[in-house]
């Protein structure tokens, strides 16, 4: 890491912890923002780096919203009451209880999905290109419509997540979550930042490139393709744990096993960024949300429309992304050496 | 008896599966898109025949007017978004179709409302065994013209022109291109007799069961799941496999319950492909 790097990422960790306090009246739009990297980043792994598209993310995303909340409840209080009451106020979480709660429900949110993905690896990723991005698209609403049927986690009418205690200053429900939130951003960077370093990267480009030729060299393929999926589900769980709590109402295809909006967001996150990429999917996802929220305002009521559009133009325009665009455009600042003749032969030649 | 109803419902449901599937088919084989919209294309297919309903005249003329009308959706989808991912990575032309996919929700959603809605075509109903079983008129009706439709379809590739410039290009796109086949042009057919045919399925369903705006992915996941299972260019292994579905359905809906229909239907996706990768893989094979 040399010296610039350092600077930059100080400069980006005191902006983020300084952040709340210079933007009060965004704080939940900035932790949305930190959970929307943190998919963008983990779907990255498995979808850039190993070539492996999933739509099916939202699998663990969704599991890890249910689980924590569910934990949250059931470590204190009935279940099945309260989820019959239906948010009424007969249970109060006392602060330590809520807090106690939320931790063994973020840890439970992260493990599951974790041993989900290792469980299902195997089966599910055996499966090559468009067949797997099906299959877990198939995964994915599957997993939306079954949650809506069952009774003990609300069914069809829904889940409400504890409301956050009362403590200290009003605002203090923005501050936690958003600390929380950046803490599994901040997380979620190191970790994949020290993946990318290793030669764990280097294994899953092989795969991407090509696979067989991968195996043949003697790499393992579906021990590395696992691992990397679980990485991908135990960052993907906490995520959606701390969404749970964020938006403080589950719902089984409207917000936990969301593939119409979540499980498309975060592929279209990456795309915009740049597949493949360290920075490319934080790139992406930041503008993609500020977009988002412009969309949202403006075209109140046509957001979904303008997301379809969206959706069209940037695979049909921007395959390669941001990082890709500036890659072509300032090669040289990617370490890539360019021959300055043959660079201008190849104008000549368009 | 239940079983015996629930075996004819599926039939008749699968053989309209099943023309959704072959038009699935037709477009996977001569393009290699996969078009997760072809749901939605079903569902507006439907609303066309159900607007007819509201003006007054009988909904069975849908089953005429909507794949017109259809066959230049396709075409305008095809020269506005396709022809630019035809040829790209297969993963772009699914997100791309997804992205038409979630814009054709919406659209319907403004347009149509989030009613679900069918068009009454007052068929009456046949009571089989004793009246035991009873099956309304309009979905023998609609089996009917699938099967009609199909087999038109089918004769049309066999002896037209077009028909045999699609089997070419289908078969090897430079080559054809080399011969003369404007393979645009056939690109362009395929994407718009695939539109037309799900406009055919659509009307059929806005008469036999219902519609809503939200409704089409899970036929995209039936089709997709009766291509897989039985191969491209396998008429009857689609239809089949089309009627196979249906009937797994009715049980499914039977057995589990309304509300793990459609659930058990992605399910099933899942279940399928991983056997086949596992049957597969002891021959060190993969999918293709």
């Amino acid at each position: 890491m040399n010296k610039n790097n350092l600077l930059l990422y100080s400069g980006i960790l005191i902006f983020g912890i300084a952040a709340p306090f210079l933007f009060p009246a965004f704080k939940v739009q900035l932790s949305i923002l930190c959970v929307l990297i943190v998919l963008a980043t983990t779907w990255n792994i498995q979808g850039g780096e190993m070539g492996y598209n999933s739509f099916g993310n939202i699998l663990f995303y969704g599991l890890g919203m249910y689980l924590c909340a569910s934990v949250q409840v059931g470590m204190f209080f009935p279940l099945a009451e309260w989820t019959e009451s239906g948010g009424e106020k007969t249970f109060v979480h006392t602060p330590a209880q809520f807090f106690q709660g939320m931790a063994v429900g973020l840890i439970v949110a992260a493990v599951v999905p974790t041993i989900v993905a290792g469980l299902i690896g195997y089966s599910i990723l055996g499966l090559r290109g468009h067949y797997f991005a099906i299959c877990t698209l198939g995964l994915g609403v599957a997993a939306g419509e079954i949650s809506g049927g069952i009774e003990i986690i609300g069914a069809g009418q829904g889940f409400t997540t504890p409301p956050f205690p009362d403590v200290g200053s009003l605002d203090s429900r923005g501050e936690f979550f958003y600390f929380l939130s950046f803490f599994v951003l901040v997380m979620t960077f190191i970790a994949v930042r020290v993946i990318y370093s290793t030669r764990f990267k280097l294994i899953l480009n092989a795969i991407r490139d090509n696979e067989d030729k991968a195996e043949a060299m003697g790499i393992e393929t579906m021990k590395y393709k696992i691992v990397g999926w679980m990485i991908s589900a135990f960052f993907c769980g906490l995520a959606g744990g701390i969404m749970g709590g964020l938006v403080g109402y589950i719902d089984s295809t409207d917000v936990a096993f969301d593939g119409r909006e979540m499980g498309v967001f975060m592929v279209l996150m990456a795309i915009l960024g740049g597949k493949g990429t360290l920075w490319g999917p934080i790139i992406g996802a930041t503008v993609f949300h500020i977009f988002k929220e412009g969309f949202w305002t403006f075209f109140l009521g046509w957001q979904y429309v303008a997301l379809g559009v969206l959706i069209v133009v940037i695979v049909i325009y921007f395959p390669e992304g941001i990082m890709g665009w500036l890659r072509e455009k300032y090669p040289e600042r990617f370490g890539e050496v360019v021959d300055e003749k043959d660079r201008k032969a190849q104008v000549e030649l368009k | 008896m239940i079983s015996v109803q629930a075996c004819l419902d599926g039939i008749l449901l699968g053989i309209l599966f099943a023309l959704i599937a072959y038009g699935m088919a037709l477009q996977w084989g001569v393009m290699n898109i996969i078009n997760i919209a072809q749901g939605d294309l079903v569902i507006l297919g439907g609303y066309i025949a159900y607007f007819m309903y509201l003006y007054g005249i009988h909904p069975a003329w849908g089953v005429i007017v909507s794949p017109i009308i259809m066959f230049f959706i396709g075409i305008a989808i095809y020269k506005l978004v396709i022809n630019k991912v035809v040829d790209r990575d297969l993963f772009i032309s699914i997100l791309a179709t997804f992205g038409i996919s979630i814009l054709f929700m919406q659209l319907m959603n403004f347009a149509f409302g989030a009613d679900v809605v069918l068009a009454n075509s007052d068929y009456g109903t046949t009571m089989l065994f004793n009246s035991n079983v009873v099956l309304p008129n309009s979905k023998i009706f609609s089996a009917f013209i699938s099967i009609l439709f199909a087999i038109c379809l089918v004769i049309y590739m066999k002896k037209s022109k077009l028909g045999r410039a699609i089997r070419a290009t289908a078969q090897n796109a430079r080559a054809a291109k080399i011969l003369g086949v404007d393979t645009e042009k056939v690109y362009a057919a395929t994407f718009g007799i695939n539109a037309a045919l799900c406009g055919v399925a659509g009307a059929l369903i806005s008469i036999t069961f219902t519609i809503h705006p939200y409704m089409g992915l899970p036929y995209t996941i039936r089709s997709f799941m009766i291509v897989i299972v039985a191969g491209l260019g396998n008429l009857p292994g689609v239809a089949m496999s089309g009627m196979g579905l249906g009937v797994f359905e009715e049980f499914a809906d039977y057995i589990l319950g309304t509300e793990f229909r459609i659930g058990s239907v992605f399910l099933l996706l899942v279940l399928i492909l991983v056997y086949r990768r596992f049957k597969l893989s002891r021959k060190r094979e993969y999918l293709k």
